[in-house]
């Protein structure tokens, strides 16, 4: 049931256990201890809105940061990584293959907020050797919903 | 005389006696209507995959707007009889397949090239709205096969013996099937194949909806013991690839019986939209499993219908293919016809009675699980509060 499950809180996660249940031939404490179970296992780590900020009044600017990072004997990726996931300010942290080290996802309310914590939080800690700030200029597509969806439902209402 | 008298006259017997469409009714009462959810809809609720959509407009822009080959594009044949080898069938794309405006189109000259005046042509029954016309247009005579809930709306030997079959020249059989749901596996298969054999009839299958199982593999009677030669299958892009719109479809079958229908289509057709080959060329090639991703999200709706009715006391056989369910409507009202037009009135819920399908239709409706789970919640809802009202 795991894979199914997974796949239908990602679609929509804010079904009701009844209506998941139907889904998944099953009855809906099992869904609900299952989803307990993945939540206490760890698997799924929150559920959230993907938003269009653009389209609210709320000001917020993200920056894709590149950084470039010197590993030496004592101190290993993931070390560096827990010093920087945890600003609030980091909305995602991935370590990639490829020129740099980490890709930071950096969101604040405003460009100068995003620089100055990139300059003040981020370009001091002593392992990291470069940073490459990139502000996002537009979104159109986040987490597999594209934002200027304009496909609608254009069906007859009855066909054979 | 009146003049539309005068003009009634001008109509040929052959059109005065196709009958319209029997879900014309529903649809002009929907039209009225605001907030419809409807149930009533046989095509997806997704668009096309973009690899379809782009390899459409990547045509246009080349400026691809000749007409194809009659048989239709090389490659998209060549890609076709590639993807048939996945149900076990092998055709010679050179000779043994013809692309065609629709899965429709197929049908129509699959009809019109296997049979002669007075031949006999058995339908399975529930079943899509189109054969016994497409049928009678070619100068059959009907013979419809009963299949009841009993069976699944499975096709068995003794609903064809019942119904006099043996003396049928062709057979038409669409399993998953419009409107009930209903597929056939290998097992069940057999026996129809050695029927067709021991009686000598051509079968044409339509099997437009052969992606769309959920609990395995798609057999086709194609694939068994002699009946290759014996048999059309007809497919297309439609449901699997969720492009009713661009109209392409297509028929594999032995060369003689494709090459007659090749006849017919050269005259009538011509070839089939060039736009449409490039898109589905586009969509059989591309990369990703598009099919299986929608393929997975019907099965969800299915299992959420099919549970939602058993509560309501509405049971369904299990359906296992295609996208609709076939509920028995609730014996309190008169009939189906009745419950389809009073759902439509009182809750705004289009669904369609099952009496257009055919026999074995009456007391059952066609509910379309092609709609996303919270529209089916709410027509499941307002069906619920139309039960309750009662």
């Amino acid at each position: 049931m795991t894979t199914e499950l997974l796949e239908i809180l990602l679609a929509d996660a804010r079904q009701g256990s009844a209506d998941i249940a139907r889904q998944l031939e099953t009855d809906a404490g099992s869904v609900d201890a299952a989803i307990e179970e993945l939540e206490a296992k760890g698997v799924i780590k929150g559920y959230q809105a993907v938003i269009d900020w653009g389209k609210t009044d709320t000001a917020r600017v993200r920056a894709e940061v590149e950084l470039n990072v010197e590993l030496d004997r004592e101190t290993n990726y993931a070390e560096i990584a827990a010093r920087i996931a945890r600003f609030p300010e980091v909305a995602s942290l991935r370590l990639i293959s490829g020129s740099y080290d980490f890709a930071v996802d950096v969101e604040a309310e405003s460009m100068q907020a995003v620089s100055q914590f990139v300059a003040d939080q981020i370009a001091p800690i002593p392992e990291v050797t470069q940073t490459v700030t990139h502000f996002v200029m537009e979104t159109y597509k986040e987490r597999g919903i594209y934002f200027d969806d304009t496909d609608e439902d254009d069906r007859l209402t009855i066909s054979p | 005389m009146s003049e539309q008298r005068q003009l009634d006259n001008r109509v040929s017997t052959r059109a005065a006696n196709t009958p319209p469409s029997g879900i014309r009714r529903y649809f002009e009462l929907a039209a009225e209507m605001d907030e419809v959810i409807s149930l009533g809809v046989g095509e997806p609720d997704f668009s096309a995959p973009w690899s379809a959509r782009i390899a459409a407009i990547n045509a246009l822009e080349q400026g691809r707007t000749s007409y194809t080959a009659n048989r239709g594009l090389r490659e998209l044949r060549e890609a076709i009889a590639e993807y048939l080898t996945t149900f076990n069938l092998a055709y010679d794309p050179a000779g043994e397949l013809l692309i065609t405006t629709g899965a429709s189109e197929a049908l129509d000259l699959a009809m019109r090239a296997l049979v002669d005046p007075g031949d006999i042509v058995a339908i399975p029954q529930p079943t899509y709205i189109s054969y016994v016309p497409t049928a009678k247009l070619a100068g059959a005579d009907v013979l419809p096969v009963e299949t009841t809930a009993a069976d699944g709306f499975e096709l068995t030997t003794d609903a064809l013996e019942e119904a006099g079959a043996a003396t049928a020249d062709v057979l038409i059989i669409c399993y998953p099937n419009n409107p009930t749901g209903a597929v056939m596996d290998r097992d069940a298969l057999v026996p129809i194949a050695q029927y067709a054999v021991e009686h000598d009839i051509t079968v044409i299958a339509d099997e437009i909806y052969a992606e769309l199982r959920y609990d395995g593999r798609h057999t086709s009677i194609a694939a068994l013991p002699e009946m290759r030669d014996r048999t059309v299958v007809i497919n297309g892009f439609s449901k699997a690839y969720a492009m009713t719109g661009l109209r392409l479809g297509y028929a594999a079958g032995p060369e003689p019986l494709i090459d007659a229908m090749n006849r017919i289509h050269q005259y009538t057709m011509l070839s089939a939209p060039t736009t449409a080959q490039h898109a589905a060329l586009g969509a059989l090639t591309a990369t990703g499993d598009v099919v299986s991703e929608m393929r997975s999200a019907f099965d969800k709706r299915r299992r959420y219908v099919v549970d939602r009715f058993s509560e309501l006391g509405m049971p369904t056989a299990a359906p296992r293919g295609a996208f609709y369910v076939f509920p028995r409507c609730p014996t309190l009202l008169a009939d189906d016809a009745q419950f389809a037009e009073e759902l439509l009135t009182e809750q705004q819920v289009a669904v369609v009675p099952g009496r257009i399908f055919g026999a074995g239709g009456q007391g059952h409706c066609r509910v379309s699980y092609a709609s996303s789970i919270r529209e089916l919640r709410e027509a499941l809802d307002r069906i619920e509060m139309f039960l309750d009202d009662y």
